[in-house]
């Protein structure tokens, strides 16, 4: 018998199992990293534990850390349906073909993956609009700087990541026109010495603002050691550097999200979603903004988080240019999300291309 | 008191038997680890090595033991001869990484050409590329004297970066949005390493690791060239008498194993893995030196253990998701598989002798 074929048939059988219990629904989460990363993959179990909160005994979880992209992922994921998951969670772009594969050979569970773009009949996605929080750190980080030079240690050069950037460069321009930023592409999600020495090269080139799409905590430390540069937490809040360095943070919070599938999957109706979400349904939060960033300033970036959340303001909001110089939104013109999707440029003024 | 007293010949009868009885040591200690973390010992180390072979979804996980140890195998093979000779190549994950590279090039060159050619030239390119990047270490080896364990270790970090690069760059989709990581091979049949059968695992990777171990076995056994690896490794003065070129072996052992190296990343790239992507190399060429010394650099050892490891990395998801033991634990668990396989390599080195005190 062909495997794909047994796997339906376990499946189907466990699909019986499962329903003739009827009673726990079994959600699984496949982390990237450590569940004690401190910033991404901790914030996802941070969301599992949630889901576990809100519906007690009739939910049970399980999770796998530390698996790879790749030929292993697509066995934790089959192994998670195997033992009747009734919806599991992929948390990693990587895991986004894997999640595919498994999809086709599990019909009747569900899946979800993050940050990715395919979907199919039991495959939803769901990211959320980061760059939203980059509009907030953007124009508190441009009010702060002395030097007009702020660091940026970014990640890979993916949509993403480029989208960070903007944002935060287009909105720091708009409340210092002389700022200029530095970017550093350090290649790592996390890597404590790749960021720290990140950090260190920015602040020897005259960065007294740091901003990071890097999970670890080393910049932070980098900046504390340097005594006047300011940060911004990175996917945790990194409360323990408040309230300096740190003056605020970008968190990713998963659980509201989290919550509402395990309900959908319980209730029958779960549905294929995309989902992009941002400040306004709770999935990035800004971290408290501390008293070293002056008052003024913080009644600004709060007043703009409130805008964002209520769809009042987008961050990319037009007359902006690309970086070449050619127009891209008119004047009051919005960002369409397919375009940011897959951002791959610069908007005008940031210096330097894009690694390719 | 105890005496340890230096055998003139390492024993037969203990390294065949000290890896049974590190697996064996393993268990009991791992299975403490297991109690102190608060599970059951007996039901982690039964879901670890039994699970995979004989439990509920057996039929799942049965192929999947021959996915992940094919590779293990394949590079470890080609690691132990250069290890038997005293030629220290460490740096298999980079000719792994450059394999699966030169590979994925050709046959995404070809996209969407289908033709019967396409696999086998990837499978040449693929060969090429793991052994060209052995050929770093070896060459500055045999003409500057460079030490190849510390050359090849850190020519993995250049090939990472060099993975990000082209993940990012050159072989990056081009209908994939901007996403980082090329084209999936499981989409494109002629570039695709299929099963052989299907539903066993058994893909071409795992067919080329088989054939590593026989031809290893014929080469060692039969060859005189095996002959001058286990000499040079044994006694390498008397290999320099012998008229046993160490030049020669270096190149001849570094490529080979280059060479295996690169086989088994092209293999995993157009098969199990089917993308490069940033992340796509996880640690077989670190792991297929720990596998190869398991092994006891015999080919069938070789076989064997990376089947062995292959089932602790599967038991070990298993347990992970199951019973809810850390990742971390696992891998403290693999660690001490090496671990007393090496403190029980005292054994086959050293009699252990039970002496009156002051007799001595």
């Amino acid at each position: 018998m062909k495997l794909t074929k047994l796997l339906a048939t376990a499946a189907v059988a466990m699909g019986l199992a499962t329903t003739a219990m009827a009673e726990k629904t079994k959600v699984g989460f496949i982390y990237v990293g450590p569940v004690g990363d401190g910033g991404w993959t901790y914030e996802h179990d941070q969301g599992r534990k949630a889901v576990v909160a809100e519906f007690g005994d009739q939910v049970e979880t399980v999770y796998q850390e530390n698996v790879p992209e790749g030929a292993d992922a697509e066995r934790a994921i089959t192994q998670m349906a195997l033992q009747g998951a009734d919806l599991i969670f992929t948390t990693s772009f990587g895991y986004m073909d894997p999640t595919i594969n498994v999809a086709k050979k599990f019909p009747n569970v569900k899946f979800e993956h993050a940050t990715g773009y395919k979907t199919s009949d039991n495959v939803s996605i769901y990211s959320a609009r980061f760059y939203e929080g980059r509009a907030i750190q953007g124009h508190i980080a441009g009010n702060m700087t002395e030097s007009n030079i702020i660091g940026y240690i970014a990640s890979f050069p993916i949509p993403e990541v480029i989208r960070g950037i903007n944002s935060a460069y287009i909105h720091a321009k708009k409340v210092n026109p002389d700022v200029q930023f530095k970017i550093i592409w350090a290649y790592t999600w996390f890597d404590p010495a790749k960021e720290a020495d990140a950090a260190k090269a920015l602040i020897e080139q005259g960065a007294d603002v740091i901003l990071q799409h890097t999970d670890s905590t080393a910049p932070q430390a980098a900046a504390q050691a340097a005594g006047n540069v300011v940060t911004f937490g990175q996917a945790s809040d990194m409360g323990e550097y408040a309230p300096f360095p740190r003056v605020s943070s970008i968190i990713d919070d998963w659980a509201p999200y989290y919550i509402a599938r395990t309900k959908a999957v319980m209730d029958g109706t779960w549905e294929t979603k995309s989902t992009w979400d941002g400040i306004g349904a709770g999935m990035v939060g800004i971290g408290e903004i501390s008293d070293r960033v002056p008052a003024d300033v913080k009644a600004e970036a709060l007043a703009m988080k409130e805008a964002l959340a209520s769809g009042e303001y987008h961050a990319f909001t037009g007359p902006i240019n690309k970086q070449d110089g050619t127009p891209w939104l008119a004047e009051g013109e919005t960002a369409d999300d397919g375009t940011l999707a897959g951002m791959s440029f610069y908007v005008e003024g940031i210096e330097g291309d894009v690694p390719n | 008191m105890i005496q340890l007293e230096k055998r003139p010949q390492p024993s037969r009868f203990w390294s065949l038997f000290t890896p049974v009885i590190a697996v064996i040591v393993t268990m009991i200690a791992g299975g403490l680890l297991f109690a102190a973390l608060g599970k059951n010992p007996i039901e982690a180390i039964r879901t670890i090595f039994y699970d995979p072979l004989f439990g509920e979804f057996s039929f799942y996980y049965r192929p999947q033991l021959l996915v992940k140890g094919g590779p293990l195998i394949l590079i470890a093979i080609g690691l132990s001869l250069g290890f038997r000779a005293g030629i220290w190549n460490i740096g298999a994950e980079g000719q792994y990484i450059l394999g699966a590279i030169c590979g994925a090039a050709v046959g995404l060159a070809f996209y969407p050409t289908e033709s019967v050619f396409i696999f086998p030239l990837m499978i040449l390119a693929g060969l090429l590329g793991g052994m060209l990047w052995s050929m770093i270490p070896a060459l500055l080896k045999v003409k500057f004297g460079t030490n190849e364990i510390l050359v090849s270790l850190m020519l993995v970090y250049v090939a990472e970066q060099l993975l990000a690069s082209m993940s990012l760059g050159l072989l990056r989709n081009p209908d994939g949005h901007g996403f980082p990581g090329s084209r999936n091979f499981q989409d494109y049949p002629s570039g695709h390493n299929t099963e052989i059968l299907a539903g066993t695992g058994l893909h071409w990777g795992v067919a080329a690791a088989f054939i590593a171990v026989t031809f290893a076995y014929i080469l060692l056994n039969k060859h005189i060239l095996g002959f001058n690896i286990r000499l040079t490794g044994e006694a390498p003065r008397a290999a320099r008498f012998g008229g046993v070129n160490p030049t020669r072996l270096t190149i001849l052992c570094m490529g080979i194993s280059g060479a295996l190296a690169g086989l088994a990343g092209l293999f995993e790239v157009s098969g199990p893995s089917g993308q490069i992507s940033i992340d796509f190399n996880v640690g077989y060429g670190f792991t297929a030196i720990i596998v190869a010394f398991l092994g006891r650099l015999h080919p069938i050892g070789i076989l064997l253990a990376g089947l062995l490891m292959a089932l602790t990395y599967i038991g070990g998801e298993i347990a992970q998701a199951n019973l809810g033991l850390p990742a971390a634990a696992i891998q403290v668990f693999q660690g001490m598989l090496l671990f007393f396989l090496l403190a029980l390599d005292l054994l086959s080195n050293f009699r252990i002798r039970l002496a009156v005190k002051g007799a001595a």
